[in-house]
């Protein structure tokens, strides 16, 4: 074992990794499958593609845009250095407001509250709205092990969770998905548990919201509990926030008795008028549009209109281990608007499975490895998903500097694997060359030597770990002279012309 | 140790080489666009709603009762249900040919048996083209305006606010009293499949604002 840095975290514990991600390979494995997937090549392509230019032309609307980033930046940061004291009142204000508050150490706690509450209510089955921490938690399967059917009833998960499949994306979940696996998927799907896809279902987009909407539709009406998470938690009103599209979440927030929202802790904003930064940056990073069609804001209970009974349960599942990382706490200012996935060159290639994670993309390659460590081989690799271009950091809303993130666990994971690797010595190497200025002119006139032998310059194929490394990279031929060599002759010549 | 002392616990430790003191950042900033004239704030409003392909007319004082009773004509909806505290002037405008139902107790299956909903509201904000409801007796219960699939709403240009910040700064809950709020931009939309976007899907499928200007 080797030992921990000394810079490594000690606040909270890790996140246990969730049995779905248990085993996955290293990200460059995971991506080749990925890269061979034409048909999620072209729809990731097309998608991110999109939302790059409508985001792009909404976000110039704004002149003050790096203003706003820097206010929610600024937000997040107070609400990191302060976090007891604000989702104390925070509990102090939902349970003002009339909603019963759970705190939740990890995953397993966390399921643990919202099937005895389900359970509690009598129900077996519930609805839910899209949301990122109870996919983290893996509820789904957690309800089910215990005879609750949770149905997802945003229309890419509902896709998602009818394909038996995992979301891609944090936004659209459903992307690598075609017009035609989508209407096969209704059509095999769909009357196994309520009401079956039309007989004459096309697969025009329009008709196939429209089969999610009648198949959902009794689904509403007949709920008593659903479950959704929070985009926003505002401390000093005891305000949930959910953002969304469809209506869904609005049908599910509304029209059931019983509301159970899972919530994690960095999801807090200090203030009510943080909302007024908040609701302009994250729809337009986000789906790219001015403002999303509905977003629903309650506070506890509210008296004759929707859910009398409110729960809320704030989870840590590793977020208090992120953190106490100086360095790389920021990441923890994310509101998962996806922005850096639709802008990422090896996310649009790769698409979200191989990050092995519900959190894909730059975010989820800092957010992986902090959450759950780095002891997995995906986990370990996650860092290195990235040519460090910085096109994320750019669009990140909340001024995340991934790059600078990456490095910083690529560093950890370096760290932890110690000298005895082909990385650890060819550094070691480079130190003992780049140490002596003599040593280093030798050296470098050794490599022209090595250039004159290969003839056309080019590295033939070679073996072990480099040989794997120089396959997927093109080497620029080896020169002739050095750059020391090519001065001592210029200087010979005459000096500069 | 409780689940919460624990986790507030966790927090405390992992934070305390960070010395700034609670609220250092002072007032909460409002970053937001100015407003030429509150003229031009009304028109972006009406630009940007339509461009959620939301439908808008702009009428007098006294004609709001007519532009609602066109609407429901022109949607061939046959039933709605308006909320306790709407203005008896636009019910009473309604005239025969629309089944006029108050929500008294409504369930969602009755709910879902009516053809549309009028409501007023009570913000709305130009630079996104969104209307917030606060569900005051105007507006009704959540419910009304999320089940029928026809939402017609009222909004007075002395509502619409320029930007965001202003928008949040009027919406602020309560004490005591915290209303739930459904901020509102064009009708409900759908990208997930190839990102093709599709207009109504759960929520009303059509929205129809009419805005009474002085």
């Amino acid at each position: 074992m080797t030992a921990e840095p000394l810079t490594e975290p000690t606040a909270g514990p890790l996140q246990a990794t969730s049995p779905t991600f248990v085993g996955m390979p290293k990200f460059p494995y995971a991506a080749r499958t990925a890269l061979g997937n034409t048909q999620q090549r072209r729809n990731l392509a097309h998608a991110t593609g999109v939302i790059r230019a409508k985001r792009a032309k909404v976000v110039a609307e704004i002149d003050r845009w790096e203003e706003l980033r820097q206010a929610g930046a600024d937000a997040k940061d107070e609400l990191l250095g302060h976090m007891a004291a604000y989702l104390e009142q925070l509990e102090t204000n939902l349970t003002k407001g009339g909603a019963t508050v759970h705190w939740a150490r990890d995953a397993a706690e966390a399921n643990r509250i919202v099937v005895d509450l389900v359970k509690g209510t009598g129900a077996t089955e519930v609805v839910k709205v899209k949301s990122m921490a109870t996919q983290e938690i893996e509820l789904n399967e957690a309800l089910e092990a215990e005879g609750i059917n949770a149905w997802e009833t945003d229309l890419a998960e509902l896709i998602v969770q009818f394909g038996h499949d995992r979301p891609s994306h944090i936004l659209v979940p459903a992307i690598h998905r075609n017009r035609s696996e989508i209407r096969e998927i209704f059509r095999k799907e769909m009357g196994l548990v309520g009401r079956p896809a039309p007989d004459d279902l096309t697969d025009e987009p329009k008709r196939l919201a429209e089969a999610a909407r009648l198949h959902l539709r009794e689904k509403f009406m007949r709920a008593t509990v659903a479950i959704s998470g929070a985009n926003f938690a505002v401390a000093e009103t005891g305000s949930l926030v959910v953002v969304e599209s469809e209506g869904n979440g609005r049908m599910c927030l509304t029209l059931p008795d019983t509301l159970i929202s899972v919530v994690g802790i960095e999801k807090v904003l200090p203030t009510w008028q943080d909302l007024g930064t908040f609701m302009q940056l994250l729809p337009r990073s986000s789906t790219g549009e001015r403002m999303n069609p509905y977003t629903s804001i309650w506070s506890g209970v509210h008296e004759g209109d929707g859910p009398q009974n409110v729960h809320v349960v704030l989870i840590d599942n590793g977020r208090t281990h992120v953190l106490a990382d100086p360095v790389g706490r920021e990441a923890l200012r994310c509101i998962r608007c996806s922005a850096c996935l639709n802008t990422c060159p090896v996310y649009e290639r790769t698409g979200g499975h191989a990050y092995g994670s519900v959190y894909p993309g730059p975010i989820g390659a800092i957010l992986n490895p902090q959450l759950r460590g780095t002891a997995s081989d995906v986990d370990k690799s996650l860092p290195f998903a990235s040519t460090l271009c910085g096109a994320c950091f750019e669009a990140c809303p909340m001024r995340i500097d991934i790059p600078k993130l990456l490095v910083h666990l690529r560093a950890k994971v370096v760290d932890a694997k110690g000298r005895n690797t082909v990385e650890g010595r060819a550094m070691a190497a480079g130190a003992w060359a780049f140490g002596d200025a003599k040593r280093l002119a030798r050296l470098q006139k050794a490599s022209t030597l090595g250039g004159k032998i290969l003839g056309n310059r080019q590295l033939p194929a070679l073996p072990g770990a480099i040989g794997q490394w120089l396959s997927i990279r093109d080497i620029p031929e080896l020169p002739a002279q050095t750059f020391r060599q090519w001065w001592a002759d210029r200087e010979r010549k005459g000096g500069a012309s | 140790m409780s689940a919460k002392a624990e986790i507030l616990a966790r927090v405390r430790a992992a934070v305390t080489d960070l010395t700034a003191p609670l609220g250092a950042r002072g007032e909460t900033p409002w970053v937001d666009q100015a407003a030429a004239s509150p003229a031009e704030t009304i028109e972006l409003f009406v630009e940007n709603v339509i461009d959620y392909k939301a439908q808008v007319v702009r009428v007098g004082p006294d004609g709001v009762g007519g532009a609602i009773r066109d609407a429901l004509t022109a949607y061939g909806a046959s039933s709605v249900v308006v909320p306790s505290g709407l203005d008896p002037a636009w019910v009473s405008a309604l005239g025969d040919g629309v089944r006029i139902v108050a929500d008294e107790g409504l369930g969602s299956l009755d709910l879902d048996a009516i053809d549309s909903v009028i409501t007023a509201s009570a913000v709305s904000i130009a630079t996104t083209g969104t209307i917030v409801l606060d569900h005051g007796p105007d507006q009704g219960r959540r419910a009304l305006s999320l089940v029928p699939d026809v939402h017609v709403c009222v909004v007075h240009a002395s509502q619409v606010v320029h930007d965001v910040p202003e928008a949040v700064f009027r919406l602020h809950p309560q004490e005591g009293m915290p209303r739930p709020l459904t901020w509102i931009s064009g009708p409900s939309a759908t990208s997930d499949i190839e990102l093709d976007r599709v207009e109504g899907v759960h929520g009303p499928r059509t929205l129809h604002v009419i805005l009474i200007e002085a």
